[in-house]
Order: structure tokens, then sequence, then C-alpha cells
């Protein structure tokens, strides 16, 4: 069933140009299905053309899930990292790290700024079409704004090892072991086709664990439902200067400087 | 890519249903769409790049190119702005509509081929995935797409 509808939210986006929020395979609760079934109804079709009649659910859910993370509303800041760029070598390179926070994060934060300047404009004139055709470019930026802030928090230069506590027992019980989990969230992570991110994220209507992917920069929660506690960016800006073409060896490296003192907090917070 | 086109052409495959690989006939699919398209773009690009490439295309494709928009200029602006701006990985094509009789800007994305995807055939792209330039041009993904055009081998073009 989930991939019939997987595949009708598809061809609609398709049929329709508009950003369809993938909601198939989601953790998704009550009220969000009830948005996005709202504005799917409120589509207009006339002349082969179809137009969204109400503000896109999407909008609100992505700068809703930055301003939970960030406490930014209206105006975003690129965060600051709590270690040097190269603090986390050998895993990943102070070229790398330098380039990506200072030019890839850097330039989401300033063209959401854009984004929601003209957003807040378009609802000042009570254009809805206007506020819609937004909502790719507020997915895209804000999606790569709030993914990014919470990567940085993921790794710290005395990471590594294993997680330990609640966390750890929780992915013995949906995962049956570190190993099985570490396994699954490298295999899918790697195989993520073209840009994206491989998660661990929870899942609160089914109160468990999950691997997901996202492709390019949706927003995990935005997208699924998921929560997301720990993310591995697979876009080759992530790693290619030192990995190369090697994306399966980033992914297992990248388990050398995991915070999971970070990723233990987050999962705290979620299950509340 | 070459290397996993093989194995999902061995088994049976159906046309593409829809996106979503919970079903392994879907997944096959998306796999070749993915490892064919790769292998279809990139041999294409292979032929419309050269050594002693660079300047401008001459005759009926340089006619064809002012005819559809305007100038030469134009056309290398919008075809640098248009691939510079594919979000996530992608190509940056220059092709024929058929139906139309015009030479049309599109990009894909992925390993989309267009030809498939959209009925153009393909004569120019640009690999815009980040790594077709990230080694060299870093994050400066418009720089790139704007110095490649120093290499474009116009007689394979046209």
């Amino acid at each position: 069933m989930d991939s019939y509808v997987a595949a009708l939210e598809a061809k609609l986006a398709e049929a329709t140009g508009i950003k369809i929020n993938q909601m198939a395979n989601a953790a998704s609760e009550g009220a969000a299905i009830s948005e996005q079934t709202d504005f799917i109804k409120n589509i207009v079709i006339s002349d082969g053309k179809a137009q969204a009649g109400i503000r896109n659910p999407l909008i609100a859910k992505v700068l809703g899930s930055i301003k939970a993370e960030t406490g930014q509303d209206l105006k975003y800041e690129l965060p600051k990292l709590g270690y040097e760029y190269g603090q986390l070598e050998p895993t990943i390179c102070e070229e790398i790290m330098r380039i990506h926070h200072s030019k890839h994060h850097n330039g989401y934060v300033t063209n959401l700024n854009a984004a929601v300047e003209k957003l807040a404009a378009a609802e000042r004139a009570g254009d809805v079409n206007a506020m819609n055709q937004l909502s790719e470019a507020i997915n895209f930026n804000g999606g790569g704004h709030i993914n990014h802030t919470i990567f940085w928090t993921n790794m710290a230069p005395n990471g590594g090892g294993l997680p330990t506590g609640e966390l750890a027992d929780q992915i013995n019980t949906d995962f049956g072991s570190f190993e099985a989990f570490k396994k699954e969230m490298c295999a899918k992570s790697a195989a993520v086709k073209g840009s994206g991110w491989g998660w661990l994220g929870w899942n609160k209507t089914a109160s468990k664990l999950q691997v997901a992917t996202c492709q390019n920069q949706d927003p995990l929660e935005a997208t699924t439902g998921l929560i997301p506690l720990l993310g591995i960016d697979v876009w080759e800006h992530a790693y290619y200067i030192q990995y190369k073409n090697l994306r399966a060896q980033y992914v297992e490296k990248i388990f050398d400087v995991f915070n999971w003192n970070n990723v233990a907090e987050r999962f705290a917070k979620a299950k509340k | 890519m070459v290397a996993n086109l093989p194995a999902c052409v061995g088994q049976k495959c159906v046309g593409r249903l829809s996106i979503g690989s919970d079903s392994p006939r879907l997944s096959i699919s998306e796999a070749i769409v993915f490892n064919g398209g790769g292998h279809i773009n990139h041999s294409i690009f292979w032929t419309i790049l050269s050594p002693t490439g660079g300047g401008e295309p001459t005759n009926d494709l340089a006619s064809q190119i002012r005819l559809d928009f305007g100038s030469f200029e134009d056309f290398k602006k919008n075809m640098i702005e248009r691939s510079s701006a594919v979000k996530g990985s992608g190509w940056g094509w220059l092709g024929w509509n058929r139906k139309t009789s015009k030479l049309e800007i599109v990009t894909t994305q992925n390993q989309d081929p267009l030809e498939a995807t959209t009925g153009l055939i393909p004569l120019l792209g640009i690999d815009v995935w980040e790594h077709a330039y990230y080694i060299q041009y870093k994050n400066l993904r418009a720089e790139y797409v704007e110095r490649i055009f120093d290499i474009i081998d116009w007689i394979n073009v046209a």
C-alpha cells in the first residue's frame, strides 16, 4: 500500500508542478496527515493547469523544525562549530570542514534568509501562489540549514566509541546490536542515489529507532515525521576532497568522530 | 555504474512503475535508470569535450542557436545559470526537441537520461555532480560551468 501511495504522490507532484511532500512510509501523525489532505484537496485544476489554493504545509513544517532546533525565526544565522575546523582530523580534514561550514552551510543560510523575506512580502500581499512558489527554496535551503546544524553537533574531536545507557539499550532493542545498526546505517547512507543524507531517527508513533535516508536537503522530520538524532551527509562535498569516490569508506570512518552524548541527549528529548 | 548495469539487465525487468523501492521489480528498474543513465550520460560527456575545444559553434548549429536563444552569449548565460542551479546532483543539457524543431536547455536530476526522461535529444551535457569538479573548483560550481566552455568540442555537438 505504501508504495502505491508513494507512486500517487510522486505522479501528482509531477503532474501539477507543485511541491507535494512525500508522506508515504512516513511516521507522520494525524494532524500532519489531515493538513496534507487539505492541501491536496485545495489544489485547483483548470485549463489543464494546477494551482495550490492554500499555503503548502511543508513551509510551516520546515520553518518550525528550524525554530525548534536553533531558536531562530525569520532571521537565520550560521551556527558556530563547537570545535576548530582541523579538530576532526584524521577522519575529516580541515579543508573539508572549512569549506563545508563557511561556504556550503553559509550558502543555505543566506538563501534561506532571502526566501523567507520574499515569503513575508507574499504573506503581506495575501498572495498564496507566490508563497507556494517559495516552497522548494524553503525546503532546500531550510533543510540545508537544519541538517548541517544537527550534523555539526553530532561530531566531536573526542568522539567515537559506543553509545551507552538508554540509547544503547534502544539500539539493541530495535536493531539487535550496535554492529547491526552500524551496518544498516552505513549501507543505506552509502546507497543514496545522488545527493542526500543518512539518518538515525526516532519514530514517535511506533516508539522505535529507524534508519532512513533523504534526498538532497529534504529535512528528516518535515519529510518523514521521524525525529533526527544522528545524520551522515553523503553529498559529495562532505567527503570528496579526502575520500574521493569512496563514499562507503567515509561513511564507515565517520563513526570515529560521532558524539554519542549529543545523540543520547537528542534521543532523551525525542522520547518525551 | 557500468559494473552495476549488467547485473540488473540480466534479470527480468519491468518498465518504470513508480518511485519507491520496497518491491524488487521497482528497485531493479530504478537501478537501470540510475546506472544506465550514468553510462549514457558520461559516454556522451566524454565526446563533447576535447583538448582542442573551445571557441564557438559555426554553420547550422550556430544559426539554430541564434534562432532559438537570440545569440550565443544568451545561450551560454542561460546554460550556465540553469546548470549551476541544479539542486543536488544532476546535469545541464542542450537538447533538440524534434516535435517543435527547437533547441532547448533542460536540467535533469541524478543520472536521469535526457531522452528517456524528456524526449529531447542530448547534444551537449554538463555534469554538475560535485565529483565532476570538487577537487579542483571546490564549492564554486558556477565557475566550473563557465570554464568548461573552454573545452567544448563544437564539432561533436554539431
